[in-house]
């Protein structure tokens, strides 16, 4: 299958599948992180199957075991990147590089991985698992992942710099990261954002999951980050705004010109899209089905 | 006495390795590269004040098979960023090498400058290397040593009027101390610009008959140098440390790990900031005023021989090396 012939109704059954087998996890588990599910799953799966040009996986198809954190005596460790087709040892710099910030998100970014075919579904059963490279908040190792993101507001700046290191060399492949909303307050993402522009960075362009929530309510209570839109674009960037889950939206909106500019794409979201359940316990940041509705959760969950 | 040492040698580097990039938080032209930008300026990436960015910023060019090397005071290449450095270099194991100009007591910027508790700081990040450099010598090699290590290196190093006390020919080596005095009655473990002043106190103990084992250390991380447990083994009475900075978590501190995990049972003393901070001055006020100087080192060695030496500071003034006084 080309990404061509992908329909936005298959990118949208590949996003209720994400939201469907994170709601799993929260169930067997007791929670996740369900919400940021709900708000990026149409978007991710955009991501994967349509607008990120990379090569097939070169990871493993299952979970593998923690292959150990970086250091001099073990720097060959399978890195998250390969899944997204990326061989550090002999990169085909004409495809894209995809760096995941929002790194509480990585339930997400592994169901997309299990939706664009690159690990397979029983991969998931290791999700948080003691002793696996599946873990809850992911790290250089982790599918999918290019870096260690836990720390909000680095992220940006390691892709702005792969971007920035392309243009010296010449490489055709763009940089796309991946941010929500709440992590813009971080300084660094504004030192990084007029750095990008700074250099002209158009090889670069940041998708944010403006879900408007954070860990205490939100993102207009807890630390207001609006009008983003504005603020990109007095920093010099391109900036377009879309319905987060208007797949048709994200796409043409991946494809706005910005010569001599960085582009981001602020994605309005749905912290209770494809689970409207979850209405009423919303802002929630990590979410714990309570006992009391866990049969209608149960039951939804079946249905979806 | 030598000038502007790391510009020259980082001019030849850049030479060698063209993968070599330069980055500068607006301190650049205080860090001896005005050259290096005039002179490779697609290779010069100017990030601002904005220390956090261009750290990480880095790794992203790192990660592409650049090697960047990072320019500013030390003490803003550190306490600002100390959670860029470990998550965006440190864990993955870059090779960032993170040149961090004015260490310690050797800028008369006050607090804010003094990077006076980055070793122990930074001695606990994993896959780190720590190199604090004591002369234009020094200067020449340890960028070398910097990118032959291949993964996250902090140097504490100098900057225009600096001493060569050790000669050209005879260039820093990786995790290997100098012995510059042998002897058998007290080990001298010096670093940074305090070599100079043990140098002095040494040459003025030896006259009293003391018997110095000097050794000035100028990796310290990793510390497993052997050299170190032959010292202390070798010596009657005890070591003295001397380092430009806090003694909590720095050259002492290593010393002392040394002496335990030796089973080695001698008095060690550690001549430094005493877990204080220091205000703004020249270096040679503040050695003294802080009792980090040569004179401190002596009654500390007085302390673990018990004895009267009667070392006056006129019997110190005959060697002087340089001060530094430049914001």
């Amino acid at each position: 299958m080309t990404k061509k012939s992908v329909t936005t109704e298959k990118i949208l059954k590949a996003g209720n599948n994400i939201r469907k087998r994170i709601l799993g996890i929260a169930l067997k588990s007791g929670g996740c992180y369900l919400t940021q599910a709900c708000s990026s799953a149409d978007l991710v799966a955009t991501l994967y199957l349509k607008i990120l040009n990379l090569g097939p996986s070169l990871g493993n198809r299952d979970a593998i075991l923690f292959p150990g954190v970086p250091s001099k005596n073990n720097m060959d460790y399978q890195r998250g990147a390969a899944y997204n087709g990326y061989d550090y040892k002999n990169p085909d710099f004409t495809k894209d590089r995809f760096f995941v910030s929002c790194c509480h998100y990585s339930s997400v970014i592994y169901c997309a991985l299990v939706e664009a075919g690159r690990i397979d579904a029983s991969a998931i059963d290791k999700f948080n698992g003691d002793g696996w490279n599946m873990e809850m908040i992911g790290a250089e190792h982790s599918p999918g992942f290019e870096n260690t993101a836990g720390s909000l507001g680095q992220t940006i700046s390691i892709a702005a710099g792969t971007a920035h290191a392309y243009k010296l060399k010449g490489h055709t492949g763009k940089i796309i990261c991946m941010l929500s909303d709440g992590e813009i307050a971080e300084g660094q993402d504004w030192e990084c954002i007029q750095a990008a522009s700074f250099y002209k960075l158009d090889n670069f362009s940041v998708f944010v999951d403006v879900n408007k929530q954070q860990i205490e309510g939100w993102t207009k209570n807890v630390m207001n980050t609006e009008p983003l839109e504005e603020r990109f674009k007095a920093f010099g960037w391109a900036c377009v705004k879309v319905n987060g889950h208007d797949v048709e939206a994200i796409i043409n909106a991946s494809k706005t010109k910005h010569k001599g500019k960085p582009l981001a794409i602020l994605c309005e979201t749905d912290v209770a899209r494809g689970i409207p359940l979850l209405k009423t316990m919303v802002p929630k940041h990590f979410v714990r089905i309570p006992e009391n509705q866990r049969e209608e959760f149960l039951k939804f969950y079946e249905n979806m | 006495m030598e000038l502007n040492k790391h510009n020259e040698n980082l001019l030849r580097m850049a030479k060698e390795h063209p993968e070599i990039v330069v980055l500068s938080a607006d301190l650049g032209t205080s860090c001896e590269i005005k050259e290096f930008s005039i002179k490779y300026p697609d290779r010069y990436f100017s990030m601002g004040i904005a220390e956090q960015n261009m750290c990480s910023w880095a790794a992203g060019l790192a990660r592409e098979g650049f090697r960047p090397f990072l320019h500013s005071f030390s003490v803003f290449l550190y306490r600002r960023i100390l959670d860029q450095i470990e998550m965006s270099v440190a864990y993955p194991n870059l090779p960032v090498v993170f040149c961090g100009f004015v260490p310690g007591i050797t800028t008369p910027g006050g607090v804010s400058h003094q990077s006076t508790n980055d070793v122990g700081v930074l001695r606990t990040i994993p896959n780190f290397a720590i190199f604090d450099i004591g002369d234009a010598t020094e200067i020449e090699s340890v960028l070398d040593i910097a990118y032959d290590y291949n993964g996250p290196v902090y140097i504490r190093q100098l900057r225009k009027n600096v001493p060569r006390l050790f000669p050209a020919s005879e260039p820093m080596i990786f995790n290997h101390a100098r012995v510059l005095s042998e002897g058998t009655d007290i080990a001298i473990f010096s670093s940074s610009v305090m070599t100079e002043e043990a140098i002095r106190a040494t040459a003025v103990l030896k006259k009293r008959g003391v018997s110095v084992q000097h050794l000035h250390i100028s990796t310290l991380k990793p510390f497993t140098d052997p050299q170190v447990i032959d010292a202390l083994k070798k010596v009657k009475f005890g070591a003295v440390t001397i380092e430009n900075g806090t003694i909590i978590g720095g050259l002492g501190t290593c010393v002392a790990e040394v002496m335990a995990e030796n089973g080695i049972g001698k008095p060690l003393l550690k001549v430094g900031l005493n877990d204080q901070y220091a205000h703004g001055a020249s270096k040679m006020f503040l050695v003294k005023y802080y009792n980090m100087d040569a004179m401190a080192l002596i009654k500390n060695v007085e302390k673990i021989l018990k004895k009267d030496l009667k070392i006056e500071e006129k019997d110190l003034e005959e060697i002087r090396f340089e001060d530094f006084l430049e914001v």
